[in-house]
């Protein structure tokens, strides 16, 4: 019965009817708004539960798919479907904004209805890029998604929001008017907005080549990729800590899925005769990348270029298959690459969340992010102490958290591939536990430091609550990565299948 | 069933003091942590009497871990004699830490999490003892070393403490970060990382060799050892990875004795003896392992003598020592490496826990010239430590010596390169250790009283929570060499657990030698070990008990060497500089500079300000004046005019 409801629907639907409706409950009336935002964002993730249980993890085929006419003229259709690849970044999508609803539940004040409603709808729009199996669907998604951010940014921002969303505005709007250059290029060639249609196209080298730089261009400036990323440290020193914990967690993920989804299958043969450029760039976000976020003095910074660096193994694994095939002549291993890419991309999502959560616990209490204005904070907090300490093991990738399943596979494919790009990805080892036990240890660790955090009053249960759901992912995700990876077997298997196959 | 309960017991226990030590109570804490850990060491040692007498290789899998193409790992157990000896080592000196920690830590706030922690690392090194797998190794691997990171910095308060956990951390990542390259290589070489696989598949790989510098041939299997054994450098403290130990000493006592004597910094000297199969098939890894070994063996044998903390000096005897491990490894007398860490485990957790007493005893005083003639108020801590310091110099008929004694003569019958150096720096380190031993007995336990009157009088020998540890150490610390050579070098004690190829087999000589240990130790009277033995002694005796100020003397004369020494051949102050101030200064140029400069404020703020100077320029052209408007047109007009005519 569960599979002939709409599910996909739902969990777009849903929360961007539920969040309507938390507007029209009104800022005057915080309290129900919250409840209603509770209960909206409960509900979705227990409507999308049904998305994993109920999934066939031996086809690569997509599975609840809708089908209905939207636009006949363009032949452009509503059409949604789920793969191996969307499904567990929908769970994630629909996990994380209950987690933000809670996390914004006595700390915002000021128009408590809209910024609980912009979360909702924002969770609607990124589900339905993550669903979309229509190329106009998709980008219609993709762009209406920015709307919510650019406004969570700008209402419940910092000082400098004005830059700080103009800044993102424009950079990922950039990005993504190329890509629908390209996508009006392949309906013209498929008559069809299909994704799957285009995944079928065939088309020239330098077809592929001016495609592919189109959706670089796109979903580069998104995961954010070096050079194209320096919006994002911006973004996040600006944004609410609700808006920080979504743009990392989520957000970023839209352009590492857009590679798998568009980049890699459409355009195979320029995939793989670009591909240095991409491992180049991974490369240079894990070391030079990781540099940068040693110094930084401003604790969202750091975890800001943090991020960027654990997205390079991202991009890295993604696009290592072509290496490792002409090296060794197999497959063979490959599939770890991307698994182990799509690992990282949940587990940075737990990981980053949480950090940005905990920069938001002692931002709440102190009013500074800067790392100067800290130290011992473990002696008046000493349940947050543990928190922070976990999660900061977890992102220097300790074995037993989900930080580690994603680096190391992606390492062990590339070792395949060549010794010298292990070499330098591995760097992340040093340098991931440089700048986050540092951090740790000038924040947490010491003597009281100051007066404000002699006064510090620690973490209450609501807030044990999300850390602790944060926690728990992160260690089973860790322990047994098996769910995660199971799911996406037979759809990675397709996609290498389909890559190595040249178009030409 | 038995194995589950070892392992798993310290995490339930680990747990329970670490989620509700605050509603149950520290009491509470340190009785169920301790109690599981004797239940753990109890069956460990039924476990060795199953498994290393009937030589049985036992295996368990657990649960599937992750399956991603053909990686295929899964939670395992494995037990063989191997891994059956170093249960006994982990879980008998932890338990005993355990009991003594009750007494030592017995004031502090914190005791539940101490106990949670100590627990939580059993646990780690109880994984990475008895995994089937080079996955789960690693597991086990960082999870002692998160746990060291957490009990160096226990005191959190102290600036030094959370430095030197850091500092520990992070050397240890850069070993690690050439184990993890030596794991890849492994699963490109066998397609599996399970040991099983691999160790069947290993002679096959002997030839294969691969380009890492275009055009360059290297053996694989070279390659692949001397990464992995880069992982052994950091955690076993090797040069040039050593710079973390002494640092560790900012943890609590128990700790010292437990992680950075006895368990976690000879994890890296188990995984070499546990990879034999690997390491056998390359001379030149063998070789790069023999000699970093002979350096830290000698090299940090001299740094202790010139240390005044009571804790320093017998840590730069355990890298010492440490160096005699790997050196033993470096000869392929795995057996005998594994025979030193065993017997080292049980005299310096002795020698650690005894400094711990002296320093309950002396209030939280370290430095050894605030002490002396200390034998009279302590007596047991002082006969204990005398035992563990004659154990640890190799006198005749004690565990050292039987351990140390077999080094020595496998790296005398050995012929691979630097044989020759190693054997020279292992017979100079026997003076060394006696010359640094005996000066921090005499200087503590005799000659003047040097502390000051309150102390004195307050002085008194330390609880039964502490000497009973140190009785029970004691006593293996004198027994265990003599009972457990012969099965364990010379019967085939470790059985197919170590491989060792029949070219490299030195202990097949040593083996020719041996007639029952009693002859054994008789022989070495006779032997040069023991006359350097005595020699360091004798000038020992001479400078610290019979001629007190000679030591000072010397000092001057050779200030200049005092002074490198003292500074530890500079390692910290250059590590300090060129990679801690390095790379803070190549973050912050690439950050101003790439980052913020080229990056963000000429590409990005440049088009910004490209298209808005563009705008504004433009701009002039709309003035919203009629004339202007008119004139353009005209201009226009005139343009095409004379295009067409021009035509």
């Amino acid at each position: 019965m569960l599979s002939e409801l709409p599910l996909l629907s739902l969990v777009v639907w849903f929360p961007i009817l539920g969040g309507v409706a938390v507007l029209f409950v009104g800022d005057e009336n915080p309290g129900r708004a919250k409840v209603l935002a509770l209960t909206v964002a409960i509900i979705t993730f227990l409507v999308g539960i049904p998305l994993y249980s109920s999934f066939d993890p031996a086809t690569a085929a997509m599975q609840f798919q809708e089908f209905m006419p939207w636009i006949p003229a363009f032949n452009a259709n509503y059409h949604l479907g789920v793969d191996g690849f969307s499904m567990p970044l929908i769970l994630l999508t629909a996990f994380m904004t209950v987690l933000v609803v809670i996390a914004g539940w006595e700390v915002i004040e000021y128009r408590v209805a809209q910024y609980m409603a912009a979360f909702l709808i924002m969770e609607g729009l990124m589900i339905g890029v993550f669903a979309a199996l229509d190329a106009i669907l998709f980008y219609v998604f993709f762009e209406a998604m920015l709307i919510p951010m650019f406004l969570i940014i700008g209402i419940w921002g910092g000082p400098r929001r004005v830059y700080a969303t103009l800044k993102f505005f424009l950079y990922t709007f950039l990005g993504s008017v190329f890509m629908l250059i390209a996508l009006i290029y392949m309906y013209n060639q498929a008559n069809s907005f299909e994704i799957l249609d285009f995944h079928k196209l065939p088309l020239g080298l330098t077809e592929q080549i001016l495609i592919f730089f189109a959706f670089l261009l796109g979903f580069a400036v998104k995961v954010p990729m070096w050079p194209v990323h320096t919006w994002l440290p911006d973004a996040h020193v600006e944004a609410p800590t609700g808006g920080s914990v979504i743009l990392a967690a989520i957000t970023l993920k839209i352009g590492g899925y857009g590679f798998l989804r568009f980049a890699l299958p459409i355009a195979p043969d320029a995939s793989a005769m670009l591909d240095w450029l991409i491992i180049t760039m991974s490369l240079v976000a894990v070391v030079y990348i990781g540099f940068v976020a040693l110094v930084q003095q401003d604790m969202k910074k750091l975890i800001a270029y943090s991020s960027i660096a654990h997205m390079g193994f991202v991009t890295l694994g993604f696009f290592i298959v072509f290496g490792l095939y002409r090296h060794t002549g197999s497959l063979n291993g490959a599939a770890m690459g991307v698994e182990g890419g799509m690992v990282q991309m949940v587990s940075h999502g737990f990981i980053s969340g949480a950090l940005f959560l905990c920069v938001g616990v002692l931002y709440d209490r102190v009013h500074s992010r800067q790392i100067r204005d800290y130290g011992g904070v473990v002696n008046t907090m000493p349940i947050f102490a543990a928190f922070m300490v976990l999660f900061g093991m977890a992102n220097a990738g300790l074995p037993g958290t989900s930080g580690f399943v994603g680096e190391f596979m992606v390492i062990l494919s590339s070792f395949k591939a060549g010794f010298w790009i292990a070499f330098l990805a591995s760097f992340t080892l040093i340098l991931g536990a440089a700048y986050t036990l540092w951090l740790v240890k000038r924040v947490v660790f010491g003597d009281i430091g100051n007066s404000h955090v002699a006064e510090l009053q620690d973490v209450n249960n609501r807030e044990i609550v999300m850390l602790s759901l944060l926690a728990a992912a992160v260690l089973l995700l860790g322990v047994w990565p098996d769910p995660l990876t199971s799911v996406m077997h037979a759809t990675v298997d397709n996609l290498l299948q389909h890559v190595i196959a040249t178009k030409l | 069933m038995i194995y589950q309960a070892i392992v798993f017991l310290p995490l339930l226990g680990a747990l329970i003091a670490g989620l509700f030590g605050r509603a149950i109570g520290d009491r509470a804490s340190e009785i169920i942590t301790s109690t599981f850990l004797v239940i753990a060491a109890t069956l460990s040692w039924v476990v060795l009497v199953q498994v290393g007498l009937g030589h049985t290789t036992a295996k368990v899998r657990i649960m599937s871990w992750v399956v991603s193409g053909e990686l295929d790992v899964s939670w395992g157990i494995r037990v063989d004699t191997l891994t059956a000896v170093m249960l006994v080592v982990v879980n008998t000196v932890s338990a005993l830490v355990h009991i003594y920690s009750i007494g030592y830590m017995h004031e502090d706030e914190s005791r539940a999490r101490f106990f949670s922690y100590l627990s939580l690392f059993t646990f780690a090194m109880l994984m990475l003892v008895m995994a089937n797998n080079f996955l789960q190794l690693f597991f086990g691997w960082e999870g002692v070393g998160l746990v060291s990171y957490l009990l160096i910095g226990f005191w959190y308060k102290r600036e030094s403490a959370i430095f030197a956990s850091l500092k520990a951390f992070l050397v240890n990542r850069v070993g690690d970060f050439g184990f993890l390259l030596g794991i890849a290589a492994v699963l490109m070489a066998f397609n599996s990382l399970d040991y099983a696989d691999v160790f069947a598949a290993a002679p096959l790989m002997a030839n294969v060799t691969v380009q890492i510098i275009p055009g360059v041939e290297w053996s694989l299997m070279t390659v692949t050892c001397i990464l992995l054994f880069v992982g052994a450098m950091g955690k076993s403290a090797q040069v040039p990875l050593h710079v973390w130990l002494p640092d560790s000493m900012e943890g609590p006592t128990p700790i010292s004795a437990l992680i950075h004597a006895a368990t976690m910094v000879t994890a890296g000297i188990f995984m070499v003896a546990r990879m034999s199969p690997l390491f056998e098939l390359s001379e030149t890894a063998l070789s790069v392992v023999l000699v970093i070994g002979s350096i830290t063996a000698l090299f940090m044998g001299f740094l202790g003598i010139v240390q005044n903390d009571i804790k320093r000096v017998v840590a730069y005897s355990t890298l010492s020592q440490l160096g005699y491990m790997t050196v033993a490894l470096g000869v392929s007398a795995y057996s005998a490496a594994i025979f030193h860490l065993m017997t080292h485990a049980f005299f310096k957790a002795l020698l650690f826990l005894g400094a711990g007493s002296v320093i309950i005893a002396m209030h939280h005083e370290q430095d050894i010239r605030k002490m002396g003639g200390l034998w009279k108020y302590m007596p047991i801590t002082w006969f204990t430590f005398l035992l563990g310091t004659l154990a640890l110099i190799g006198t005749p008929g004690f565990a050292g010596f039987y351990s140390k004694d077999s080094i020595l003569e496998a790296v005398h019958y050995s012929h691979i390169a630097g044989a020759g150096f190693a054997y020279f720096a292992v017979v100079l380190g026997v003076f060394v250790t006696s010359f640094y031993s005996f000066r921090l007995y005499l200087i503590v336990f005799h000659g003047k009283e040097r502390m000051d009157h309150h102390t004195r009088e307050h002085l008194h020998e330390t609880p039964a929570v502490v000497t009973v540890p140190l009785i029970l150490l004691a006593i293996p610390s004198v027994v265990i060499g003599a009972m457990t050579i012969e099965p364990l070098l010379f019967g085939d004690g470790f059985g197919s657990a170590i491989f060792v190829s029949s070219e490299h087999n030195v202990l097949e000589h040593l083996k020719e030698h041996f007639h029952g240990a009693m002859s054994f130790a008789l022989h070495g009277l006779t032997g040069l070990p023991f006359i350097l033995v005595l020699a360091g002694f004798g000038s020992a005796y001479y400078l610290y008990a019979v001629k007190p100020e000679l030591p000072e003397v010397i000092r001057q004369r050779f200030a200049k060497l005092y002074d490198i020494m003292n500074r530890k051949y500079l390692f910290d102050e250059i590590y300090q500089s060129v990679f801690m101030r390095g790379s803070r200064n190549l973050g912050t140029a690439l950050w101003k500079y790439a980052d913020a400069g080229l990056i963000n404020g000429l590409l990005v703020n440049g088009t910004a300000r490209l298209v808005g100077w563009f705008a504004a320029v433009t701009r002039h052209l709309q003035t919203g004046y009629l004339y202007t408007y008119a004139f353009a047109m005209i201009i226009g007009l005139l343009i095409l005019l004379t295009w067409f005519v021009a035509r």
